[in-house]
């Protein structure tokens, strides 16, 4: 054990995919071999430290021997655990089903490309994510917001199909955008504070320079996390990605500027009632704005894309709850709530994807008009939905009780109502795909039960499976998560 | 000391083979009755080991924590062995009734494995040891319902599993909302007998009367209390086991159930009667009867007649509960019981009468008595016993709730009960009047009752067999481990001060 010890898992979950990274696209004939290997080295590192962190607290490595504020420190949280732990458990699922939809045994000029550049892609886009919850100053996580960016608009873009640029310019419009307000921020932090650790800046916190700072990172990371009324570029690029690539970028790129702005919120600059209300607001007219969208919107994935928008805006929820006695269970709640939003949208986006090629099309309207029933994968998307909705035993569920109660615990029932239109709203969008699974008399012909089984129906099962029962383990999950006290002491 | 296996080993009985079920193919029918069959067997056996244990004074629960300070729990207390004892007989009568129902029929992996969760589901809630777990298998039935209720995959399907599920999510969302609150106010969901909101009730009592509506109204909708009934007769276009199965056992019992383990156990009896809650509960429960009597009037339609009975019906369990007299408490509990032994015998018939005969209609069940003798018999009985003709369940009942109307100081119960009793008459006497006393080809739907087909043995036993159980449970009501002698025995532990 002792050689294990002092080897760092900490640097490794980091460096590990980025060094898979550049080899997958140094060598593109072997990239998906490649690609695995590199995931399973950091899984593996993931579950190391995670076994560390839970052993012993919070491990912090400093990069080249100094601390902060000279050099730069990681750190890993329970917080950060558990992003962590999110992310391998949908990449690990979203890779395998990259794996069949990306194989050489599909043809197409499309299919070749997204077979050489996937892989690169993703990997890179996975030590952003790694680096970004290990983060301990505001310069580093910009370095990785922007590589984050980078990776996931080359995963916008890949399908090279028209509407599939248009979406990815759009995207980076405003990724790019968020980026610049980031780094504006970064620099007036450091000019205000000398530093740039969270820390550092939190001895800081309240100046009125550092509150400018803050409103900046603010809008920047609403951007990026399409926060209402800010989302206008999501829907179009996540429908139009292949679907692990929606996946991934639906379940994993926006918690990573949202578990930013979290951070944030906690550790430094813990900003006022009236902030949090505006940002409970926000997600409330996401709530509001992304739920009509799922309702009127006639294409599946179009669909899929909105709920993202409105399941955001109830997990932001929670900031309006940041000065109140509700405080720490609204937080574990949101972050039950991320970990069930990755976990049941990356599969719902790979199930989708596999409807849609399956019967051949994603339009709503026709899904009860085909005698193609894709079961398994009609199935997966039942128990995504599921979780989204938020019905026992799921995450989504559990998440959403945690922010609930704190709520009440607090004495806000407005938020409780907004908890509660939100999973009404839920429910009538999402049973729109849901009823034309099950209708069968508009079929032209006898309806199959099953067409043929594909490995690629395993992933989507696997997540959404997860995604359902996984509340029943929210305890644990909370065990983890507290380590560390990320969200302050218990009052 | 706790027992912790047997609890578990009957969820797992219906829970376990769901996904068996689901991954066999089609056409491998006769595992999957095997397989139904061997469980649903199995499950009754060990229910009646757990019902001899408790007897015995053995515990049994397990549990252990989901959410921070809250746990999952389930435990075999005698209330909960009421119902999983009717649920698990009647799951192994439905079973066999669906395997002859659905022969050659399509998707019956998804019927079963569905049916199978519906089934865990009400294990659950039986058995739920805190009103947490209660919710969890609450909204877990919900969802294993929608599929049964769509089972044809119809426009009209859809559209009565459209209102179902927009009926009983926003029950549940708001019986969450109930329980949440009960969380952060008492700082634990446990059912306890005599309940432990005296305390909170005596602090605050406008808190606890507003959660008390709020549980009660998240609870109706599957009870199906005037006004969120409407759900009931809509959802009666699911295939007969189906709907047998919903009115007796599954839903609109989850609701009555969590009604009884609300007012006897989150409150207690004794701080619902300080809060004054009882009789305005009692109210609606009473016109729910009297509505749903009148409604049943008026339907041409079998299935539809049963629907609006059941809702008349349930509502005597509410109202025994609300009456918060002992004897009236006797008389809901065994009503929880012989109602669902009286309705499943009818929607049963019914369904045998649809398929047979093509006879949907009341107007077409003109001479069906001598056409299809056994199914007749059993309807005839379950009709009688619910019309309460001693000495049929029914009749127990009935008499239970009117002694507690009086016990309780309501004499207007006295009147209610004859009211309902005399219009039950006036909605089941005519369709058995037609059955055996008008001839075949008489009357407006002779067209309608004109063909037969012969159905089978799974078809035609399972009514005489429950028929046969609405005789024993009222006949021999005072043996041992009748529904009645068990529910002294729960009752005597509700009221113990």
């Amino acid at each position: 054990m002792s050689e294990f010890a002092s080897i760092d898992w900490l640097a490794l979950t980091v460096f590990a995919p980025l060094l898979g990274a550049v080899a997958s696209f140094l060598a593109p004939r072997m990239a998906p071999q490649i690609g695995f290997a590199s995931l399973t080295v950091t899984a593996l590192c993931v579950v190391m430290l995670a076994a560390q962190v839970i052993a012993g607290g919070p491990v912090i490595v400093s990069l080249g021997g100094w601390g902060a504020p000279l050099g730069l420190d990681l750190r890993a949280d329970g917080l950060g655990i558990v992003m962590l732990g999110m992310t391998m458990l949908v990449g690990l699922f979203v890779s395998l089903g990259a794996l069949d939809s990306f194989s050489a045994a599909r043809e197409g000029e499309e299919n070749a490309r997204m077979r050489l550049y996937f892989w690169p892609l993703w990997l890179l886009l996975l030590s952003g994510l790694n680096g970004a919850y290990v983060s301990t100053d505001i310069f580093n996580l910009y370095v990785m917001i922007e590589v984050i960016a980078l990776a996931a608009i080359g995963l916008t873009v890949l399908t090279g199909r028209l509407e599939a640029m248009r979406a990815g310019l759009e995207y980076m419009f405003a990724s790019m955008l968020g980026a610049l307000l980031f780094l504006m921020a970064v620099g007036l932090a450091y000019l205000q504070a000398g530093r740039l650790d969270f820390a550092g800046l939190a001895a800081h916190a309240g100046e009125p320079a550092m509150m400018l700072a803050f409103a900046l990172m603010l809008v920047g990371l609403a951007l990026k996390t399409a926060l209402f009324p800010l989302h206008f570029w999501l829907p179009r690029a996540h429908a139009s990605a292949s679907a692990p690539a929606s996946a991934l970028l639906s379940g994993l790129v926006l918690k990573a500027s949202l578990y930013i702005l979290l951070r944030f919120w906690v550790e430094i600059f813990g900003p006022g009632s009236l902030i949090g209300l505006t940002v409970g607001l926000m997600g409330t007219g996401a709530v509001i704005w992304g739920s009509v969208q799922a309702l009127r919107t006639q294409r599946l994935k179009l669909l899929v894309a909105w709920s993202t928008v409105a399941q955001i805006g109830l997990i932001c929820v929670a900031f309006a709850l940041a000065d109140t006695i509700g405080a720490q269970t609204a937080w574990q709640g949101a972050v039950l709530l991320m970990v069930a939003h990755a976990v049941a949208k990356a599969a719902m986006f790979l199930a989708a994807g596999r409807i849609a090629q399956e019967t051949g099309h994603d339009r709503i309207a026709d899904l009860d008009r085909t005698h193609l029933r894709p079961t398994l994968a009609q199935f997966a998307f039942a128990l995504a939905a599921i979780s989204l909705i938020g019905l026992p035993p799921s995450a989504g569920f559990a998440g959403k009780w945690l922010l609930m109660e704190g709520a009440m615990r607090a004495g806000a029932w407005i938020w409780v109502v907004v908890a509660m239109a939100g999973t009404l709203f839920s429910v009538a969008y999402l049973s729109r795909p849901l009823i034309g699974f099950l209708r069968f008399d508009r079929a032209p012909d006898p309806v199959g039960e099953h067409h043929g089984w594909a490995i690629a129906d395993a992933p989507p099962l696997m997540l959404a499976f997860i995604a359902a029962i996984s509340g029943l383990a929210a305890v644990q999950i909370i065990g983890v998560l507290d380590i560390g006290a990320p969200f302050g002491p218990f009052p | 000391m706790e027992f912790t296996l047997l609890p578990l080993a009957i969820l797992f009985t219906s829970l376990g083979i769901v996904p068996l079920l689901f991954a066999l193919p089609e056409r491998s029918a006769r595992l999957r009755t095997t397989i139904n069959l061997t469980a649903a067997a199995i499950k009754v056996g060990l229910v009646a080991w757990l019902s001899w244990r408790v007897s015995q004074g053995t515990i049994y629960g397990v549990g252990f924590e989901v959410l921070p300070g809250l746990a999952f729990k389930l435990q075999a207390d005698p209330l909960a062995i009421l119902f999983i004892a009717l649920s698990s007989i009647l799951w192994l009568i439905t079973t066999i009734y669906s395997v002859g129902y659905l022969e050659k029929g399509p998707h019956r992996a998804r019927f079963f494995g569905f049916f199978s969760l519906c089934v865990a589901a009400t294990v659950g809630i039986a058995m739920a040891g805190n009103l947490f777990t209660f919710l969890l298998f609450y909204e877990l039935l919900t969802i294993a319902t929608y599929p049964l209720v769509i089972h044809r995959g119809t426009a009209e399907a859809l559209r009565a599993g459209r209102i179902y599920l927009i009926y009983t999510l926003a029950g549940g969302l708001v019986l969450l909302v109930g329980t949440l609150w009960l969380w952060v106010m008492a700082g634990s969901t446990d059912f306890a007998a005599g309940g432990m909101m005296a305390d909170i009730a005596a602090a605050s009592p406008v808190q606890a009367l507003m959660l008390f509506v709020v549980l009660i109204a998240g609870l109706g909708v599957k009870a199906a209390l005037v006004p969120f009934h409407a759900w009931l007769p809509i959802a009666m276009v699911a295939p007969a086991p189906v709907s047998a199965l919903l009115h007796a056992v599954a839903v609109v019992k989850a609701g009555a159930f969590g009604i009884m383990r609300v007012v006897y156990e989150v409150f207690g009896i004794h701080v619902a009667v300080d809060l004054g809650v009882t009789l305005p509960l009692a109210i609606a429960a009473g016109i729910t009867i009297i509505y749903g009597s009148l409604r049943a009037l008026t339907q041409d339609d079998i299935k539809k007649r049963l629907a609006y009975s059941t809702v008349s019906q349930v509502s005597y369990i509410t109202l025994g509960v609300a009456l918060a007299s002992p004897i009236a408490a006797i008389g809901a509990l065994a009503h929880l019981i012989h109602q669902g032994l009286m309705k499943i015998t009818m929607f049963m018939a019914a369904g045998n009468l649809a398929e047979g005969l093509g006879v949907k209609s009341v107007s077409a069940m003109n001479g069906v008595g001598r056409r299809m003798p056994g199914t007749m018999l059993a309807f005839t009985l379950a009709a009688l016993a619910m019309i309460g003709l001693p000495p049929l369940a029914g009749f127990v009942s009935k008499w239970y709730l009117a002694s507690g109307g009086l016990d309780a100081g309501q004499g207007w119960v006295i009147a209610l009960l004859l009211a309902s009793s005399l219009l039950n008459a006036a909605y089941f006497l005519p369709m058995l009047h037609r059955a055996w006393f008008v001839d075949a080809d008489a009357g407006a739907g002779a067209q309608e009752s004109a063909r037969q087909r012969p159905i089978g043995w799974m078809l035609s036993a399972p009514p005489l067999v429950t028929a046969a159980l609405v005789l024993i449970a009222g006949g021999l009501a005072n043996a041992p481990f009748s529904p009645l002698e068990w529910t002294r025995f729960v009752v005597a532990i509700e009221y113990r001060e």
